[in-house]
């Protein structure tokens, strides 16, 4: 059966990875692509919030008395209690690094989401059925924008080249529990790649992890800082 | 649709039902004519005393296509800049439901934005040229936004006060002489139906809660009251431009009679909220309607001109979005021509 | 710079015709279909979406007077100095 632990990772993923899309609105470099990152963000939020509900009732059931809600979970848990991958909570970058993060973000969500809804777990399966359609969309976004950055002009190109280095990297932690998915992810990933010109980096030795055990980066202490501020200086308010 | 856990707001249908009513006389008008068959000499003029729509390549006075692109542009200006003072939030809402609201709120205004600015496009103008009026300050947004946000309760205020004094200018827009406007005005009230119940939610649970979140609420409607007030412009004695706009039909109240008409809708709201509106002198006249303390006009000035808190703020955080986009826009556009190149 | 402009139409649902919804901006017609999606279904309110370049559209109807279009043709409002500098009036 599902595990807290499991959902918590799930979750933190998808609210982490929207905190960090979230910050975009404004700053789209134009209208039209303002509203279409809100909206992947809003997915994945919504995303976030079902899945942390899950885990909040999971937690509850195997405890006496009143447990935490998902906003108990989003807002006062600690930095080490966090369980998303690092690649989430990165910094907002350029917008190569956006759009690259979100290709390699969503294509591994849409491996994920497609098993856990062929899965036993019929909560979680009714969760990722629902979100697996989203991500589709969002590898869709993903891909049309990595091709335009890759073969558009020399800039986009060398930035797109940069984010793609920079965050290659990152994507093994997002496999340790299910390397199994790597193989579909990479069929999905290395075309565009491809496609886009864009060399695919060397599978380097450097591999950062520890997210699933709440070790970070240094950029996630200020990413819950801000996030929580707000919700921590009224304990106990409702909102 | 978010949350209906609020007590009714006075005169909120209404307004809706004033939208849904434009909407009905716009799409059974196609059907009749507009009185105007056969080529009268002044096309125009026969179109605007039979109330009917002016649409983009209908013969138009010059000064009424300048009047509408200023008015439209400046118009979807608001709603881009309008997004920054509660954009500013997004990142610390207090709660996952209501960080949810606020970044698809959000975006509505920046939706919104968009219809405008494709209304204003039907008049032959770029939506670039108007992005770089806006930026050199040839055309101003409203000065409601250069305003700061200073605690969530804000996000409350302008919800309720700013999108609801919004609300009240643009209803009677549905109806403006120039369809493409009115049409884009049909689209944005109705999406804007949530936006006012979202910030008087905010301000309604606030109201409700600790006494420090109460204080946070009357604070921020303490801030913004008079601002709204002015955002229904100067008075009609000093206003320039009403008596043109209300002659074309672009505009169907003056600024006076709409700001009365905000007034009294809201009165009765701050009462339902149990939080109170910043005026000593607020009174029911016999006439029905709220006597009210004018808001300060030398400061409305004085932030349209350019020295508000937040006017250069604002516009730099514009600019940086359009300047900093540029290497993207410029490599969609160049794999456009590359994939165009390759398939002729 | 900026991206070509394109009219969309939306199928409001089974059975009834595209309708023309309004317009955008985008670099190309995949662009343009998913900017589309995201501006003018946001609220579900389509079941198939058109993008057409506004470039491509011909009008023929006897209300239109093309004749006056011909100043933006010759894209006078370009220019800066077609334009006042607004005075103090405030319309949201
Ligand atoms: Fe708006
Ligand atoms: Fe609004």
């Amino acid at each position: 059966m599902t595990t807290v632990d499991e959902l918590l990772a799930l979750g933190d993923d998808a609210l982490i990875a929207a905190q960090r899309l979230a910050e975009w609105t404004t700053r789209a470099p134009e209208l039209e692509e303002d509203v279409a990152l809100a909206n992947i963000a809003l997915d994945l939020l919504g995303q976030a919030r079902m899945l942390l509900s899950y885990a909040a009732d999971l937690e509850r059931a195997g405890l006496e008395g009143a447990g935490r809600d998902e906003d108990a979970l989003a807002y006062l848990r600690g930095e080490r209690e966090f369980r998303n991958a690092q690649l989430t909570e990165l910094p907002r970058g350029d917008f190569a690094d956006a759009l690259v993060r979100m290709l390699f973000f969503a294509a591994y969500q849409r491996e994920l989401y497609a098993e856990l809804a062929a899965g036993p777990d019929e909560r979680l399966a009714a969760i990722a059925g629902k979100a697996s359609k989203e991500v589709a969309y969002h590898v869709d976004h993903a891909i049309m924008w990595t091709l335009r950055l890759g073969d558009g002009t020399d800039e986009s190109h060398r930035r797109a080249q940069a984010a793609v280095d920079r965050l290659w990297p990152y994507t093994f932690e997002l496999f340790e529990d299910r390397p199994h998915l790597r193989e579909a992810w990479l069929a999905a990933v290395e075309p565009v790649l491809a496609e886009a010109t864009l060399d695919r980096p060397e599978d380097g030795r450097f591999r950062p992890t520890g997210g699933r055990k709440g070790v970070h980066t240094e950029h996630m202490g200020y990413l819950l800082a801000e996030m929580q501020s707000l919700h921590r200086a009224h304990p106990g308010a409702s909102w | 649709m978010y949350g209906n856990d609020i007590p009714e707001q006075p005169g909120h249908a209404r307004l809706l039902d004033e939208v849904a009513a434009a909407e009905r006389d716009l799409t059974g008008r196609g059907l009749g004519g507009d009185g105007t068959e056969g080529g009268a000499d002044d096309y125009f003029g026969a179109v605007i005393a039979a109330d009917g729509k002016i649409e983009p390549r209908d013969e138009m006075p010059e000064a009424y296509r300048k009047s509408l692109i200023r008015q439209i542009a400046q118009h979807a200006h608001s709603e881009i800049i309008g997004m920054q003072p509660e954009g500013n939030w997004i990142s610390r809402a207090p709660s996952l439901k209501r960080k949810a609201i606020l970044l698809a709120k959000v975006q509505d205004e920046a939706g919104h934005g968009l219809y405008l600015y494709a209304a204003a496009e039907t008049l032959g103008v770029d939506r670039a040229d108007l992005y770089e009026m806006l930026l050199d300050g040839r055309q101003k947004y409203s000065s409601i936004f250069n305003y700061p946000t200073l605690t969530w309760a804000d996000v409350g205020a302008i919800g309720w006060l700013v999108d609801g004094a919004a609300i009240v200018n643009q209803v009677p827009l549905c109806r403006c002489s120039y369809g493409p406007y009115a049409r884009a005005m049909i689209r944005v009230c109705k999406e804007e139906s949530f936006h006012q119940r979202q910030g008087y939610e905010i301000l309604h649970v606030l109201a409700n809660g600790s006494p420090e979140q109460k204080a946070m609420a009357q604070d921020a409607i303490d801030r913004w009251w008079y601002p709204s007030l002015a955002m229904f412009g100067p008075p009609d004695t000093d206003s320039t431009h009403s008596a043109q706009s209300m002659a074309w039909k672009i505009k169907r109240f003056s600024n006076d009679e709409l700001r009365q008409k905000f007034v009294d809708m809201t009165v009765q709201q701050a009462e339902v909220l149990g939080l109170s509106l910043p005026d000593p002198d607020l009174r029911l006249g016999e006439d029905g309607h709220w006597a009210y303390t004018q808001p300060d006009y030398d400061e409305l000035f004085t932030v349209i001109k350019g020295d508000g808190p937040c006017n250069r703020q604002r516009i730099e955080h514009r600019r940086a979005a359009w300047e900093d986009g540029a290497w993207v826009r410029e490599a969609a556009t160049a794999y456009a021509k590359k994939r165009e190149g390759a398939t002729v | 710079m900026s991206w070509p402009l394109w009219e969309v139409f939306v199928r409001p649902r089974r059975g009834l015709n595209h309708q023309h919804v309004g317009s955008l901006h985008a670099a190309d017609a995949e662009q343009a279909l998913r900017n589309a999606r995201d501006l003018y279904t946001r609220r579900e309110e389509g079941v198939s979406i058109w993008v057409v370049p506004a470039t491509a559209i011909s009008a023929s109807s006897p209300e239109e007077r093309d004749a006056f279009f011909a100043p933006a043709a010759d894209k006078i409002y370009r220019h800066p100095t077609f334009y006042e500098v607004p005075e103090g009036a405030e319309h949201i």
